[in-house]
């Protein structure tokens, strides 16, 4: 090639040149930069103080902490209780193995180019939650059953935000799909449905599911709460997640419904292979949204009695044995909720990356 | 309605728009009497229309007169709800199993191409092989490269939608079509959403279909294609079949007025 010489302009300032441009480009700008950069430094300070150099990470009991920083011994000491809630201690291999499958599947994909990322993904979908429905409350293949009231901690926010998760995602497509629909009973239940559910806060749908469901339900049939919060948490999430890809559905333009319809796909290829495929695509970052907000809704079920990462902290900071943890406490949990959230978020951007054939019809 | 009406029996009823080659050919499509409303608008206006198996049959009339809507009721994008439709022995009515058999044999290709943008070139033309004929997939593929030398671009297989151009779109379009081997095509426009550059290169893969004797039936205003290829020129003013006949005569002696009157427009430039 002969053009090669012509080389495609750099964009890539040079760190200095990008500090002048953008932090000191004129004196209101640099002014603004000083006052911001003084406040920075002069907290970032202590705050690292706090949490890290003179805080006390190891020790033997609450007396230990002595120091000025922050007390990590008591999460430290407490972990066990705020991973598992009450599960036995030796039958918790069985939740630390979801762990690792759950990583296993989900790791990859933040890897490019890993062999069967795909395939690891499908199986954390499919697979995972059909695993865990045996090994977390045992009482088959010989595994010791575990009721379900002893769940708790990090394990009982993962497992409600996931089954939310992932039941709703099917549930709140064909809800969609169903108020689109040509049919009007068809059509008139999702609309109901939808309206229902969207408009009741979620601490009311928990506290149905919790204490009115089992006044209506005949004698004799009862189901555990939670079995119960996570129906009303699917049902609740659904509703939402139907309107996320209802938009979705209608900015697919008509002509792609058409073409099909003439290549003589029927109805449920047609969405399936063309529509659905589209539509979710186009709104990931909605779906996302919506998987976000429920996972940290999740802790509302303490008020019905079940003790997730912040129902277990909760309990735990009122402890006398320990003085002032509350904040340490708080600290810890609102890590592991950015964690896991930043996790999805991240997910989904690869996802969108990925998915993105680079035009729009 | 058993007994199948032959062009001689439709004849008497003043139709101008069906002057059919009388030759031995059985009819693949039949339009008798159709009408259709959008509410209370009356689109179409007692339409009839007899295509033979292999006819090229190009369809004209100013903007808004319904050819659109007219081709679209052939494959039931559209619901007629006065007369009928048979297409290759099937008749057109709600009954979906019927629906279903008839676009399994008619293709189409739109103004705005419609491919698929989150498939690429080669699976945009293997979906319906594979999900409506069954296809096995290998085979599919096979098929839909040959489409796509056909329409001269193979090399473009393994790209999306987004990254080809009009031309190539609306070649692909029609490939994806013909891949489900239909045995009518049926075309809307499918040059004008196009640069003039590009025309030729779509005229030229249509040309060439129309070599190989598929039943076609095209809207268009390249007057020139419906010069080359066409058996018969319809036009359509108002909902109505204004008149048809075979090109030479269709341009050079036109019956109606409103006939005239079009093609001066056209024509001038
Ligand atoms: N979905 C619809 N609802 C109501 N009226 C419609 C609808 N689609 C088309 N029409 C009307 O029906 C008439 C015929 O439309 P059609 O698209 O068939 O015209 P056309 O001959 O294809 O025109 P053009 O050359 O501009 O494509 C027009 O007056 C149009 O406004
Ligand atoms: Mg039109």
């Amino acid at each position: 090639m002969t053009e090669s010489e012509v080389q495609r302009p750099k964009k890539a300032l040079a760190p200095v040149k990008w500090i002048r441009s953008n932090l000191f480009s004129s004196w209101y700008n640099t002014l603004l930069t000083v006052v911001i950069g003084y406040l920075v430094l002069t907290s970032i300070a202590p705050l690292m103080n706090w949490l890290f150099l003179e805080a006390t990470f190891t020790g033997a009991e609450p007396s230990d902490c002595a120091g000025e920083g922050a007390c990590w011994l008591f999460i430290n000491q407490r972990l066990n209780f705020f991973i598992y809630g009450f599960y036995p201690d030796d039958l918790q291999w069985r939740v630390d193995a979801m762990f690792i499958l759950l990583a296993v599947a989900f790791v990859p994909q933040f890897i490019e180019g890993f062999p069967a990322r795909k395939w690891l993904g499908i199986f954390g979908l499919t697979g995972l939650p059909v695993i865990g429905f045996f090994m977390i409350p045992g009482g088959l293949f010989g595994l010791e059953p575990v009721e379900s009231s002893k769940w708790g901690g990090l394990m009982l926010t993962l497992i409600l935000a996931y089954i939310g998760i992932i039941a709703s995602l099917p549930i709140g497509t064909l809800l969609a799909l169903g108020r689109r629909s040509e049919m009007p009973v068809i059509r008139g239940l999702s609309v109901v449905f939808i309206e229902v559910w969207r408009a009741v806060p979620l601490i009311t749908v928990l506290f149905m599911a919790s204490v009115m469901l089992p006044l209506f339900l005949p004698e004799g049939m009862s189901f555990e709460k939670l079995a119960r919060a996570l129906i009303g948490i699917t049902l609740w999430q659904s509703a939402y997640m139907a309107e996320v890809i209802r938009g979705g559905l209608q900015a697919i333009p008509r002509g792609q419904y058409e073409a099909a319809s003439a290549l003589g796909l029927g109805y449920w290829k047609k969405m399936g292979l063309v529509i659905l495929p589209q539509a979710l695509t186009m709104v990931i970052p909605g779906i996302v949204n919506t998987f976000i907000s429920l996972f940290k809704d999740t802790t509302l079920v303490l008020i019905i009695g079940l003790f997730d990462i912040l129902g277990t902290v909760q309990s735990t900071v009122t402890d006398p044995a320990w003085q002032n943890v509350a904040v340490e406490g708080y600290v810890f949990v609102a890590f592991c909720f950015w964690v896991f959230c930043f996790g999805i978020s991240r997910y989904s951007q690869n996802l969108e990356r990925k998915l993105d054939t680079g035009h729009k019809t | 309605m058993g007994n199948p009406m032959t062009e001689q029996t439709q004849a008497p009823e003043a139709q101008p728009s069906s002057p059919g080659p009388a030759s031995g050919k059985p009819d693949i499509i039949r339009v008798e009497g159709m009408h259709k409303w959008y509410g209370d608008f009356h689109v179409l206006k007692n339409l009839n229309l007899n295509v033979q198996q292999g006819e090229r049959i190009v369809i004209c009339g100013p903007s808004g007169s319904g050819k659109s809507t007219f081709i679209r009721c052939i494959n039931r994008l559209e619901e007629h709800q006065k007369g009928k439709i048979i297409v290759d022995d099937v008749e057109l009515t709600d009954d979906v199993r019927q629906i279903d058999s008839v676009r399994k044999e008619v293709g189409m290709v739109f103004q705005h191409f419609n491919l698929f943008p989150h498939l690429t070139v080669l699976e945009n033309c293997c979906l319906s092989p594979i999900w409506v004929r069954k296809t096995p997939r290998k085979e599919a593929e096979a098929s839909a490269m040959e489409y796509l030398e056909r329409v001269r671009i193979p090399e473009q297989a393994d790209k999306y939608p987004g990254q080809l151009s009009g031309g190539q779109q609306q070649r692909v379009a029609i490939a994806r079509a013909l891949c489900m081997k239909p045995k009518i095509m049926l075309f809307d426009e499918p040059t004008s959403a196009l640069d003039p550059e590009m025309i030729k290169e779509v005229l030229d893969v249509m040309i060439e279909l129309a070599g190989s004797g598929m039943t076609m039936l095209c809207v268009t205003h390249e007057m020139g294609f419906a010069k080359t290829v066409a058996d018969r020129v319809i036009f359509m003013d108002g909902g109505e079949i204004v008149e048809g006949a075979p090109p030479r005569e269709f341009f050079t002696n036109p019956r109606e007025a409103r006939t005239q009157k079009f093609l001066e427009q056209i024509l001038q430039h």
